[in-house]
């Protein structure tokens, strides 16, 4: 069984692992990391509970090979936060009520705040196709629609 | 869910993704986005010893028009289609579609090349390649092309051998006067189609139809493409009358199954309604009326 040895940047830490070829990315990060922000929801792509930004992107954490993440910055909920200080989708998040169970919501903070770097102005069906592979069973999106909202114009 | 072991091999060159195949022969898969391949290990439907991975190879990630085609690399990902301004302004079969295809995280990671070369009848842009009258580049020992339409043999099944890697998608850039169009049933995000229909038409001087390339998605084994149909409009006036016999036509040789999306008799009205609708549009699109 290969085994494959491997750096990543997570959260601006630069972190070594050594890896099996079939470790999922979000297992490397709950297990291997023991950051357990980031969620498995479904575990068959569907959800989105999983996701976490690679080199800008936000992906199925649980649908990519940690071996694959080797040389790649990641960000993870861990790593919104700055300074003490909560990133503008985690206030919203909080002000808005974006969140009941709050199983989704590292999944929905992670798309969100990658959506607000690309497109610091997204319109309400530019928030929702955004969030459209991330799953709420709690809020019916209204209010996440609002907290995303709310970060934005925090951000401009 | 944890797929079965396997030994993962990052290739950095085509060159070195090509040996990677050859010396693991049936043992060996390509993985791209990995967005169908890795759900399907993870699930255990499927496993292999070995997997290739052309990620980081490099000049497999283009869009460009040159010398009158169109050629895609087969690393691009769905996101980067999303948001070229070639493809929003000159292929609008292809603007509908991607948008359409899973979800926007799926998007960031799954590529062309994979969806096409998936070959699962409930892939999206196989059907739009058929109507579009495109060609896949394959390179292996030697490099070959493929007209899409030769492509999908049956389930899983296609024209690529194992020691082979689909490199590059070639489409001839639409003649004035064309418009194409895609339309997908699905019950909601994410989901793969009840039914969708592919068309591609030119339009000749005087209106009637000069060329057509219709195709459906989800209906059979393989991407079905409607000849006959097609056949049936050309030197036609693309008018209610005959838009609704050809979607009649294209309907017939859809070949569905019944599961959870629908019946038999429901998905091939699908199919009927939503060439019907392609039809429309894309003559709307090719400037006709
Ligand atoms: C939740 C979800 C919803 C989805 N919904 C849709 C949908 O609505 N419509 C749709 O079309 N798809 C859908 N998909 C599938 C998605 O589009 C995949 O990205 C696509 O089918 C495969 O592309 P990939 O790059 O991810 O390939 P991979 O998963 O990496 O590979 C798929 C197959 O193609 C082979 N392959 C890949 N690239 C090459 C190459 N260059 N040369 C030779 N062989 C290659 C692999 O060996 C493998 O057998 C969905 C996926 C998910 C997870
Ligand atoms: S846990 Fe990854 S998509 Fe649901
Ligand atoms: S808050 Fe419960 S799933 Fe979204």
């Amino acid at each position: 069984m290969a085994m494959h040895k491997i750096s990543v940047t997570i959260n601006g830490a630069v972190r070594e692992a050594e890896v099996e070829s079939r470790l999922l990315l979000v297992h490397l990060i709950r297990e291997v990391f023991r950051m357990t922000g980031t969620h498995v929801g479904c575990d068959t792509s569907h959800c989105g509970a999983c996701t976490v930004v690679l080199d800008g992107n936000p992906v199925k954490s649980c649908t990519v090979l940690a071996v694959q993440a080797d040389g790649s910055k990641i960000t993870t909920v861990e790593g919104l936060e700055q300074g003490g200080k909560l990133h503008p989708v985690q206030e919203g998040f909080t002000e808005k009520h974006g969140l009941q169970c709050g199983f989704c919501t590292p999944g929905m903070l992670m798309t969100t705040s990658a959506l607000l770097e690309r497109n610091k102005n997204p319109s309400e069906q530019q928030i929702r196709e955004a969030i459209s592979g991330n799953l709420c069973r709690c809020t019916g999106y209204v209010n996440i629609v609002k907290a995303v909202q709310y970060a934005a114009e925090k951000m401009r | 869910m944890i797929p079965a072991a396997f030994d993962y091999h990052r290739a950095d060159t085509l060159d070195e993704a090509l040996k990677l195949l050859k010396k693991h022969g049936d043992d060996a898969k390509v993985l791209s986005g990995g967005m169908s391949l890795l759900p399907m290990l993870k699930l255990r439907l499927a496993s292999f010893a070995h997997l290739v991975d052309i990620n980081r190879v490099p000049g497999l990630d283009y869009i460009k028009e040159e010398k009158g085609t169109l050629r895609i690399g087969a690393m691009t990902r769905q996101a980067a289609l999303e948001r070229s301004d070639v493809i929003k302004s000159k292929y609008p079969i292809l603007a509908d579609a991607v948008p359409l295809i899973a979800d926007p995280l799926v998007r960031n990671r799954g590529t062309i090349g994979g969806n096409v070369a998936n070959g699962d009848p409930g892939n999206d842009q196989p059907a739009i390649m058929i109507a579009l009258g495109a060609t896949f580049i394959v390179r292996g020992a030697k490099e070959r092309s493929v007209a899409a339409n030769q492509f999908y043999k049956g389930l899983y099944d296609t024209a690529l051998a194992r020691s082979e890697i689909l490199t590059e998608i070639r489409i001839p850039v639409p003649p004035l006067k064309s418009g194409g169009a895609y339309t997908k049933l699905k019950r909601k995000t994410g989901d793969f189609a009840v039914a969708a229909a592919a068309v591609q038409l030119t339009l000749g001087k005087y209106g009637a139809v000069e060329r057509a390339g219709i195709a459906l998605t989800n209906a059979g084994l393989t991407p079905i493409e409607a000849v006959d149909a097609a056949k049936y409009l050309v030197g036609k006036m693309p008018d209610e009358k005959t838009i609704a016999e050809a979607a009649k036509m294209a309907a017939a040789k859809s070949a569905p199954s019944a599961d959870r999306r629908g019946s038999v008799e429901y998905k091939k009205e699908m199919a009927r309604v939503l060439t019907a609708r392609a039809l429309h549009k894309a003559v709307q699109r090719a400037g006709g009326s």
